[in-house]
This record gives C-alpha cells, structure tokens and sequence, in this order.
C-alpha cells in the first residue's frame, strides 16, 4: 500500500544575505493513513519549518530547493498554488501553537467556521452550520449551538484550541499537522487536549504530525517519533522503541535529562546535554552534533553521518557511532 | 573605537542603506545640501547680508542661462540685487540652523515628559497628556502669532528680527513637543513591563535612574525615525511662518522668506525668485522624509532583532 | 522541621494582593439593566497566603497560568506592596519598608527572571549589566575590583568573561539565562527568588540551567524560592513544594510527600497530567471551566472542578489545616475524610 505522506530527501533553504541557508537537510519520512508521527526537536532544529513546507507554506526567503511530498500520490512540493489552496485547509489542516493565529478576533466562531467549510464546499450557511456544530460537539464544545455566536475572546485558552481543532476537522482532513499545539496551555489543560487529538485520530482515521518539544507527550500520543537536530532527522522510528531503547547519543541525553523519579530530592542534578545546538549559520564540519556528544570517535569530525536503517527494527540512525555499546552514564556537573 | 567601526561595517543597518537605491541618493543629496549651506560664507560668490556690495541696479536679473540672464549671477538676483544662488545658500543654512534647533528643544521637552508621563503613569500621567493634546490643539501658527506678536509690541521690531532665529526655534520647538512626548510614552509603556526594569527593581535603583539610564536608551529608535520627519515639519513650518511674514527678516532671509519676497513679483515675470528656494525647500523636505521612511523600515523591530 | 528552632529567611503571613484592572474612569463605566454604572474589575491574585522557606531550602510553588504564582513572587520580594498580611525578611519586617530602608534588603535577596530576552536591559554590555548592580550596592568599591568580580561570577556561571563587552543579544537563550543568573549573584545575596527560570529555555538547555543554579547554592549557601509551572522537573530538585490554585494555596509538603502521596485533589490532577515518558496511564479528567481570578468562585476555588465537590465546598473556604508536621492541606474532603488519603 502507498502511503499516505511520503517526505523524501526534504531541503528547504532561505536565501540570506549572507548566502543561503539551509534550514532541513535531506528529511525523510512516511505517514500512514491513521498513523501518528511526532516531530521532536529543539526550537531551531526544523521541525515547524517541515510542518509548514508540507502544506507549501513556506515563505520567502524560504524555498524548497529538493526533495518531494508525495500527499496521496501528488507532488506537493510542485504543486501550483491553486491546487495547493484546495489541499491546504481541506485535506490537510493544521494547528498552531497560539490559537489566536487560527482564529479572527473580530469575527464570530459561527461565521469563521461556516466560511472556512463553505470556502472548500459547495454548500449553504445552513448546512454549513450543521456541520460546525457537529465538530464542536467532537471536540466537547458544551452548548454549541450559543458559542457559534460567541467571539473567540470569549473563550479560555483551552476551549480556544479546542474551537482550532473542531475548525480543522470540519473539511474531515486526512492529515492534522499541529505544531507545538498544547505549548501555552496549562499541565491539565494540555493533558485534555491531547487526549482528544488521540481520540479524534482514532474516530476519524486521520494521520496525525505532532511538532513538539516535550518527548513525554509525543510519548503519550504518538504511534512514531523523529527526532530533529540542527535540520536534520538524526533518529526516527516506532515510539516504543525509541523511548526505551534510544541509538542516537542526542535522544539519549534528552531522554536521560528529563527528571527520573528514582533520582529526585533536594539540590539533585539533573542529567544534561554538554553545550547548545550550532546556529545553522555556523554548523560545524562532519556530524553537526559531535561537538556536544560524548561518543564522537575521529570520523565524527570529519564525515556527516548517513541515515542507516538498524539491524531488526523498524528505524533509522544517523550516527557513525551509535551502535558502539554507549559507556556508563556520566554524571556531569559543569556545564559548556 | 575600531571595533564600533568594524562592527558598523558590518551591521544590518549599513547593509539595508546600501541596498536601497533611494535611501542612498536621498542621504548623497542631503549631505550635499547641508554642505552647500554650511560652507556658504567661503564658497558662496556673493555676501548677501553685506550691504556694501549690493547694488539695486542688478535686481530683478533673471538666470544665467536665459536671454537677459549675466553669467555673473548663476541664478539671477531678487528685488534687492543680491545674488540669488549665494542668497539660497545663505538662506538654507537658517532654515536648517531653526530646523535643528527647534527639534532639539522639542526632543528634549518631549522626551523627558514622556519618560515621566509613561514611567509615572495615574493622574500625573493623565495631566501630562491632557497638557499634550491642549498644545497640539493649538496650531503652530497659533503659537508662532502669539509669540511673535507678544514679542514685537514688548520689545520692537528691531529687537525682534535681531533675535528671529532663536525665537522661531523655541516657537515651533513649543508646538511639536507633544509629538515626542506621546512617542516616548507609549514606548516606554512598552519598555517598562519588561522584565529588565523590574530587574533594576530588584536591585534597588531609583525611578530616575531606572528611567533615564535603562528605559531611555530603549526608547531611543522611534525617537530617532520621528525626528527625521520632525526636521522637515520644522522646516517646513519655518517656511510657513517667514512667507506669512512672522519669521525670518529680509534682510536676514531663509529659505521660506526668500520664496515671500519674490512671491510679490512672479506676475511680473521674475519667477525664479520665489522658484528655486521653493524647488530647494521641497527637495530637501522630500529628502529628510524618504530617509525616515526608510529609516522606520530599518528600525522596525518586528523586522530587525538587535 | 521545627518553625521554633531554625530561623526562618523568608516567611509571609495572611498575604493578599488585588489588582484593579479597570482603567481610566471611562473605561470602567457599563451600561446595565438600563442604567450606567462604575465597575471595577479586580484581579484577586493573593488571597491570604502564608508559609516560611527556612535558610537553604529549595521552596517550589508551583501552579497554572493565573494561580499569583508570579505575584506571590514579586510581593515576597517587594516589588509589589501588598493589600494586606506581612513579609518577613531574617526576621524583619519588610513590606512597610521606604525604598530607602529597603536597600540594605535589596542586596540579600535577588531575582531571576523567566524570559531570558528580556529580562537584559538590550543596550547594555554584559559587563555593565553585572557591574551596576555592585557599584551601587558597595559605592567604595574600585573599578579593577568589580571588574574581578564580574570575571569571576562569569566563570562561576559557565560564561566566558573574555566576552563582557557583549551585548546580550549576541548570546543564546541559555547563555542569557546563565547571565542572569550572574547579575543575581553579583551582590552575593542570601535568597533568591527564580519566576520561572527554565521554561522558556529549550529542553536540553533546561537541566543545565537548573544544575548550575544548584551548583551555585552549594557553593554559595543559598535559599532558592522557585516559581514555576511544571512539577515534573522543578519539584523534583526541591524540598518542599506547595501548590497554588486561583491565588490560595492548596497543598504545601515535602517534596517527596508531594510525589508518592498527593493528597489535595487538585495535586493529584496536576500530577497525573504530567506526561511521562512512555506511560499510557490515564489522567484525572478534570471537568467544568476553568475560573478566572476576577470572577472568585464561592467557597472553595477548586470546587467547581473538583471530583469530590460536596454543598459545604460551595459555600465555606477551606482553611489550612495541618494533618501531619510539615503537611498543609487546605480541603474540606481531606478534614473530613471523605476523600481516601492514597489514590490507587
């Protein structure tokens, strides 16, 4: 079976003044139809900047040099822009992190989802109306039939993004990509939106692309994780492995320097990465995570590691190292 | 010292002025007329304000380059016979010195109101604004007639073209301060929310210190795009007021009065003498102003980090 | 941990801060019922609050946006006077204090701030940053030694002091944060108060933040009150935690109390929603909207999301109560054992 999303050798580059850019650096990966993906990385390593070259978002400086995206057999990186408008907002939908982005301060929350659904359907106000009340009911809007007519400062944070996600789905997409879409929400808030993208992935076989931060909420979520370092995927393949059993020394550290509970009390450290990620404008030559990694062998400086798939599982590497067995967690107290 | 050159050399700032065409010619042409009126005593070919040497015979003698023109006088002479090209140049150098002069007094009244209005904020806040929209109620003209007529009856005439200059820079540096004050104001609203003043807070310093030494110098951008646009109104308002015969003396002409006195005679047919310090005035005004439009671009922060 | 034998840094009492929001005069008119009236809106951000940090405890508060976590930060180290109740400095009154009598404070206890952008005046070199703070404090002090000075917190907080003629914004997020955390220890202060100080950082950025702030408290004896967010990393490093709903406190303990036995039904909501890693165990949902700080609900503030919600929470506000030494519980359920004391 063909997939649904297939990324393949991704660039995107912006043109600087000082030359150009590249901001991803040969991403691959592939989404099924129903499949949940989480993107994970720092801010800089280009994981929104994938969000949005997918929907042909990117803009100027911003081009995509190479590669292809492949959405339900069509090439979305050369799609013109009409084509593209019908694909963006309908069968792809997307979710931000600030959901004042999404929505019109000024208009009802009726009149932005009827114009929205009647922009992609050939429908009246009228059922246009029934379908937004359908999907706010999906995302456990209580009284939808009042809020339609309510403004979206009327709303909390929470049931704001909430109002995001029932707009998204109202084209019944066949892809959501949400970027950092619990980021400025609150610990309770975020634990119920969360569960309503899973569910709703569930209910509506739709693939899900989860742009994040945080690796304990792609855990919760995702059925896949890439990891993104400096605008390259360095580590990808299915959650449950990844989590337990992490190959790149990047996921490593982030895995190890979030808190372990058999560790914890007062003045406790905390396991840490070395350094910070290079700026793209200054990456360093060969592997561009040697420099902070504690495994680098000679190679690493001189060589950019290739993607290798790993004997007997369903993942990828891109480390010259990472099957060398990993020495004993050192307990670092001085930092970079 | 060369470290600041290095490190403007290689700004953001030089790379955009360097970049834009416009920005470029506009800053050439400027320089070039600041130049022009400034060296004017040693590069000027006449002395206007030096009696002796005019002759009321040459009036009225239109440019070199037409029929009856004398290649003695490039651009021709005004009613009095002075040689108008040394009289624009002359005249260009007060219009500037009253432009300058007259922003300094407004930057310098409008920035410390506005630090106090937006660092103090309640009633003195409210009182202060409520001074600001009561001046700009008042039209310059309003305040320049006021003033000059106040001025006239206490002192004379005399005393009065003597000391036209610096009456016409606290004239239109009185009326425009509000400009500054509400400038500054609404960004040190901005400024003061931010979690270095509260940083200073912690550290103990004191509100003036905390205003004029932390705030101030981050207010400093819009301050410096309104002042391009400043200059060319006070310009411009110096011209107003002279060529209704509220500013600058004949005898003593800027640019805007030069434009009054051959305003009388362009029926006549002598109309370079209102011409030419009009196209001057209108080129230097257009200057200032595509330079601060370029420079609110470039300072913009949304678009510039720095 | 006895209040009578150790000598406490930092203690405030009953703290109450309000904060009206409504404007000018205009702004505060609304029309209703066919009259105009003036209204205030009044954010209630404190609503008595006390507790006592003894001298080298990690104090964490920790709560959701809009719970006064910031304000409670910002009136125990005086920068807001507050309504009512008292703050205690080393046993000092120091909430009535003018500026002036003040200052002496000022140096014994410093802030960290949570954006590391903007909480660096951005036209001034890092070595004006840190000097200031020392010029002002020690007037006598000669310009060869505060610059010593500034080098050697620098090298304290893993910042290169070749670099203090910078300008912040040629720093990265980490390495403001590292210099904010300098211009805090510049006056050698006793207590700290830290609003926030990781959250804004980039995950792999974030432990060597906080292990740097405990490598300074090592060498330096310090006191941290931390205010932050996220219970999964900042507890973890500290002593003792309470927690802050809607301007009270609901539950104060022992870090290790808080983790393994949450007791306020609110604590246990936050704790579950931590998403772990690789665990699939399901939250407590919380249900009903979130209230805001200006409209108070009666009672209880948590009971309208609260699962174990009876009529005596609508109407009656719990008080703090002590179960055990060391443990504050503010719950009606709780005090009458309604609610089972180990969930699971």
């Amino acid at each position: 079976m063909s997939h649904l999303l297939e990324v393949k050798n991704l660039e995107v580059r912006f043109a600087l003044r000082f030359g150009d850019l590249t901001a991803i650096d040969g991403v691959s990966f592939t989404l099924d139809k129903g499949e949940r993906l989480g993107l994970v990385g720092e801010s800089g390593a280009g994981k929104s900047v994938t969000g949005f070259a997918i929907i042909n978002l990117i803009s100027k400086p911003g081009y995509i040099s190479r590669g292809h995206i492949l959405f339900d057999g069509e090439n979305l990186a050369e799609l013109p822009g009409e084509k593209m408008r019908d694909i963006r907002g309908n069968r792809i939908s997307m979710i931000f992190q600030d959901p004042m982005m999404t929505l019109n301060p000024v208009l009802t929350i009726g009149t932005q989802m009827c114009e929205t659904l009647m922009a992609h359907r050939n429908i009246s106000r009228k059922q246009a109306e029934a379908v937004a009340l359908e999907k706010l009911r999906k995302v456990y809007i209580s009284s939808p039939e009042q809020r339609l007519s309510q403004y979206p400062h009327e709303f909390s944070g929470g049931m704001r993004q909430r109002i995001v996600i029932a707009i998204a789905l109202l084209t019944d997409p066949a892809l959501i990509i949400a970027d950092e879409p619990t980021t400025a929400l609150d610990v309770t808030i975020q634990a119920e939106i969360m569960d309503l993208l899973l569910e709703l992935c569930a209910s509506e076989d739709m693939g899900l692309i989860l742009i994040t931060h945080d690796l304990g909420v792609v855990s919760r979520v995702t059925e896949k994780i890439a990891v993104m370092y400096a605008g390259k995927i360095v580590e990808s393949g299915p959650t449950e492995n990844i989590i337990t059993d992490p190959l790149h020394p990047y996921t490593k550290g982030l895995i190890r320097a979030l808190p372990d509970p058999e560790r914890r009390g007062q003045g406790e450290r905390l396991q840490q990465i070395p350094g910070t990620m290079p700026t793209l404008t200054a990456l360093p030559r060969g592997c561009s995570f040697h420099p902070r990694c504690e495994i680098k062998g000679g190679i690493c400086e001189k060589e950019i590691p290739e993607s290798r798939a790993v004997k007997g599982q369903k993942r990828e590497v891109a480390c010259h190292m990472a099957e060398n067995p990993s020495p004993p967690p050192v307990y670092e107290r001085e930092g970079a | 010292m060369k470290h600041y050159w290095r490190q403007f050399k290689s700004s953001y700032f030089l790379y955009s002025f360097r970049r834009d065409p416009v920005a470029v010619i506009s800053f050439v042409i400027l320089l070039l007329l600041i130049l022009l009126s400034f060296s004017a005593p040693l590069i000027a070919p006449y002395d206007p304000y030096d009696t002796a040497s005019i002759d009321i015979m040459d009036a009225e003698i239109p440019p070199a380059w037409m029929e009856e023109g004398n290649t003695a006088y490039l651009l021709g002479t005004d009613i009095q016979g002075r040689d108008l090209l040394s009289t624009i140049m002359y005249g260009m150098r007060v219009s500037v010195l009253i432009g300058c002069g007259a922003v300094i007094l407004q930057a310098f009244i409008g920035i410390f109101i506005g630090l106090i209005s937006g660092y103090a904020g309640g009633r003195l806040d409210a009182f202060l604004m409520r001074v600001a929209d009561v001046q700009l109620s008042f039209s310059t003209m309003m305040v320049a007639i006021l003033i000059s007529a106040i001025f006239q009856v206490a002192f004379g005439v005399g005393k009065f073209e003597e000391m036209a200059v610096p009456l016409l820079v606290v004239i239109i540096g009185l009326a425009e301060w509000p400009q500054y004050a509400r400038t500054v104001r609404a960004s040190v609203l901005g400024e003061k929310k931010k979690e270095y003043v509260e940083a200073a807070r912690v550290i103990g310093f004191g509100p003036l210190r905390i205003m004029f030494r932390h705030i101030l110098p981050n207010t400093l951008s819009p301050v410096l795009v309104i002042s391009t646009v400043q200059v060319a109104n006070a310009v411009m308002s110096e011209a107003a007021l002279s060529f209704l015969g509220l500013g600058m003396p004949v005898t003593k002409p800027s640019l805007g009065s030069l434009i009054n006195s051959g305003f009388e005679y362009i029926f006549s047919g002598s109309w370079w003498i209102t011409f030419f310090p009009g196209l001057l005035l209108v080129i230097f005004v257009l200057v200032i102003n595509l330079l601060g439009d370029w420079l609110r671009d470039v300072l913009n922060p949304k678009l510039y980090k720095g | 941990m006895n209040s009578r034998q150790t000598e406490k840094i930092l203690s405030v009492r009953n703290l109450v801060k309000h904060f009206d929001i409504s404007g000018g005069f205009l702004e505060q008119l609304a029309f209703e019922k066919g009259k105009i009236i003036r209204r205030h809106t009044v954010v209630k951000a404190l609503n008595n609050v006390s507790f006592s940090i003894a001298p080298g405890e990690i104090f964490s508060v920790v709560g959701e946006s809009g719970c006064g976590k910031s304000t409670l930060a910002r009136t125990a180290i005086g920068l807001y006077p507050p309504d009512s109740g008292e703050v205690f400095f080393g046993g000092e009154r120091i909430d009535h204090l003018s500026p002036r009598q003040m200052l002496p404070f000022r140096a014994r206890m410093q802030m960290i701030f949570q954006d590391p952008y903007a909480s660096l005046n951005p036209r001034m070199t890092v070595r004006q940053i840190l000097e200031e703070p020392v010029f002002f404090h020690r007037p006598g002090i000669s310009r060869a030694e505060a610059g010593d000075r500034v080098a050697a917190v620098m090298e304290q907080v893993g910042v290169d002091p070749q670099w203090a003629g910078r300008y912040p914004h040629e720093f990265s997020g980490g390495q403001r944060q590292r210099i904010s955390i300098a211009r805090a220890l510049m006056v050698d202060p006793e207590f700290i108060v830290a609003d926030e100080p990781i959250s804004a950082l980039d995950v792999s950025i974030q432990a060597q933040i906080l292990n740097l702030l405990m490598e300074a408290r090592e060498k330096r004896g310090l006191t941290y009150m931390i205010i932050t967010h996220d219970l999964s990393v900042v507890a973890h490093i500290s002593s003792r935690v309470a927690v802050m709903y809607l301007g009270s406190l609901c539950e104060l303990s022992p870090a290790d109390q808080m983790f393994d036995h949450p007791r306020h039904p609110y604590t246990r909501a936050l704790l579950s929603a931590i998403p772990r890693l690789g665990s699939k165990k399901k939250h407590i949902r919380l249900t009903g909207e979130v209230p805001t700080p200006i409209r108070l609900p009666s009672g209880c503030v948590f009971h309208g999301r609260c699962p174990y919600a009876d009529a005596r929470c609508k109407t009656e506000i719990p008080l703090p109560l002590s179960p055990e030494p060391g443990i504050i519980t503010a719950c009606h359920g709780l005090e009458e054992g309604r609610i089972p004391l180990s969930p699971e």
